[in-house]
């Protein structure tokens, strides 16, 4: 195992100016401003958190997996990594990361493609991309209809996915657990959404989806 | 017609390679009763093309160091699109080679790789924009230098994404043919200059009628010295429809479902 990059925050939790449990398999749509830190914890441990950002003025401006690796010149997440936008803008910078490394490569989970990994018997069971369409229908702020065109590439935090040297893409353990999180603060407004990853069919997360908690500081 | 029931199930056991037989060889010279269209692209061109169900595409590198970045999407529902996980994950790849298929955020096969000289083509690094190109070698005016000034694959994406209704929201992650980058163990990315030589082909075989949208500029991380993006030709051939055994359908259990996803499009 490479090694994984561990840093702490300052921020206390009392201090933050919001605070939200997101239940297991639920989603969740958030303004955070510029200069805000946003921080996800993963209560119970090796939780899948899919996560978008957008442009919080210009929807069409959107978190992009490939100019994010690309700019770091590496595929994890981590401390130090900028995240960045689809117009090449710096959205986002992780601040702190109890966990050490995130995946931007898997994606997130769908109706459909469940029924390509583990079945058509599966294509009935709640899916990552359902809790990103309804966040996306729920959205008051949106200045244009929202809908599946809009779900760029998304971020998994808390997941383990190693690309091996070889070429190979690996779903491996967690290395999270119960009470590590990553932080991040915002260089734009964005719109930050997340799908707590409703997959019951994947041994990551033991079978077994669990809530989350978010919180945003000034 | 006959019936069509989804593949059973093969529960949730990972199995890495699997490949049913050797790979066919397809031919290095199309059959001329075959070959239906024939184009060759300059350096930093764009193109987009509607491509039919069971033709295939042939990309072929004129120059060392080519490259093609490329997006596809269902013709008939323009929604419906590549998408780089969905591919990726499905078959346990960060690369793509013979065998493998890619597939859209609906579960579809959309192209079906069944020729390839290289073994590696890029799927994660994405594609150079302006300000790449203006990073690495500066700038190139229209008035000085016509059509030698310096092009970028973002710009074509969105030229030839506005000729099909579409947009910025819908230029989603792209595959690099004929580029490789490897990832080591800390998960720092590495680009291998000159992969492609001339002369490296790759077979596409459409499994679904598409949009099909790619680029001959750089890759986003070419180390090139100068600016020289290097010409590609490319051959529509009518290739033949994949039977029930058909090398790329029975690659991985996946791949079987993702086909038969397409095939219930033309119920
Ligand atoms: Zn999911």
């Amino acid at each position: 195992m490479s090694t994984l990059n561990y840093t702490e925050s300052p921020l206390a939790p009392e201090k933050a100016a919001y605070r939200h449990k997101i239940p297991a398999g639920d989603f969740w749509i958030h303004k955070i401003t510029a200069g805000q830190s946003v921080r996800i914890v993963d209560l119970e441990g090796n939780q899948a958190v899919d996560t978008i950002f957008y442009n919080a003025g210009d929807f069409a401006e959107y978190y992009s997996a490939q100019a994010t690796i690309r700019g770091q010149r590496c595929i994890y997440l981590t401390t130090g990594t900028k995240i960045i936008s689809s117009e090449g803008n710096v959205m986002l910078e992780i601040t702190a990361d109890t966990c050490g490394r995130h995946d931007t490569l898997g994606g997130a989970c769908a109706c459909e493609s469940n029924t390509v990994r583990y079945g058509h018997d599966t294509k009935y069971m709640h899916a990552c991309r359902q809790n990103f369409l309804m966040g996306l229908a729920s959205w008051p702020g949106a200045a244009c209809h929202l809908n599946k065109r809009d779900i760029p590439a998304n971020i998994n935090f808390f997941m383990n996915v190693p690309v091996t040297p070889e070429g190979g893409l690996m779903f491996e353990d967690g290395v999270s657990a119960g009470g590590k999180y990553v932080e991040l603060k915002a260089a734009m407004d964005v719109v930050c959404l997340i799908s707590n990853c409703p997959q019951l069919n994947n041994p990551c997360n033991g079978w077994n989806p669990t809530p989350v908690e978010v919180l945003v500081w000034d | 017609m006959p019936l069509l029931v989804p593949p059973a199930p093969s529960g949730t056991t990972f199995t890495t390679t699997r490949p049913a037989g050797p790979a066919p060889v397809p031919p290095a010279e199309i059959p001329p009763e075959r070959l239906l269209y024939e184009e060759t692209l300059p350096g930093g061109a764009g193109w987009s093309w509607s491509l039919r169900r069971h033709l295939t595409l042939r990309l072929t590198a004129l120059e060392n160091g080519a490259n093609v970045s490329l997006i596809c999407f269902n013709r008939h529902d323009l929604v419906d699109r590549y998408n780089m996980a969905d591919t990726l994950k499905g078959q346990h790849t960060a690369k793509l080679t013979a065998g493998y298929i890619l597939v859209s955020d609906m579960g579809r096969a959309m192209l079906s790789i069944t020729g390839d000289t290289l073994g590696w083509h890029d799927a994660i690094s994405g594609h150079d924009n302006a300000g790449i190109v203006r990073q690495k070698w500066g700038e190139r005016s229209y008035q000085a230098a016509r059509n030698e000034w310096f092009q970028n694959s973002r710009d074509h994406f969105l030229m030839e994404l506005g000729k099909h209704g579409l947009d910025r929201r819908d230029l989603v992650a792209n595959v690099n043919f004929f580029s490789k980058v490897t990832a080591d163990d800390e998960g720092v990315m590495h680009y291998v200059p000159d992969h492609a030589k001339a002369g490296d082909f790759i077979d596409l075989r459409a499994e679904m009628d598409l949009l099909v949208i790619l680029t001959t500029c750089h890759h986003p991380l070419d180390t090139a010295e100068s600016y020289s993006p290097k010409k590609v030709k490319l051959q529509l051939w009518r290739s033949d429809p994949p039977g029930p055994g058909d090398w790329c359908r029975k690659y991985r259990p996946e791949n079987e479902r993702a086909f038969f996803n397409s095939e219930v499009l033309y119920i």
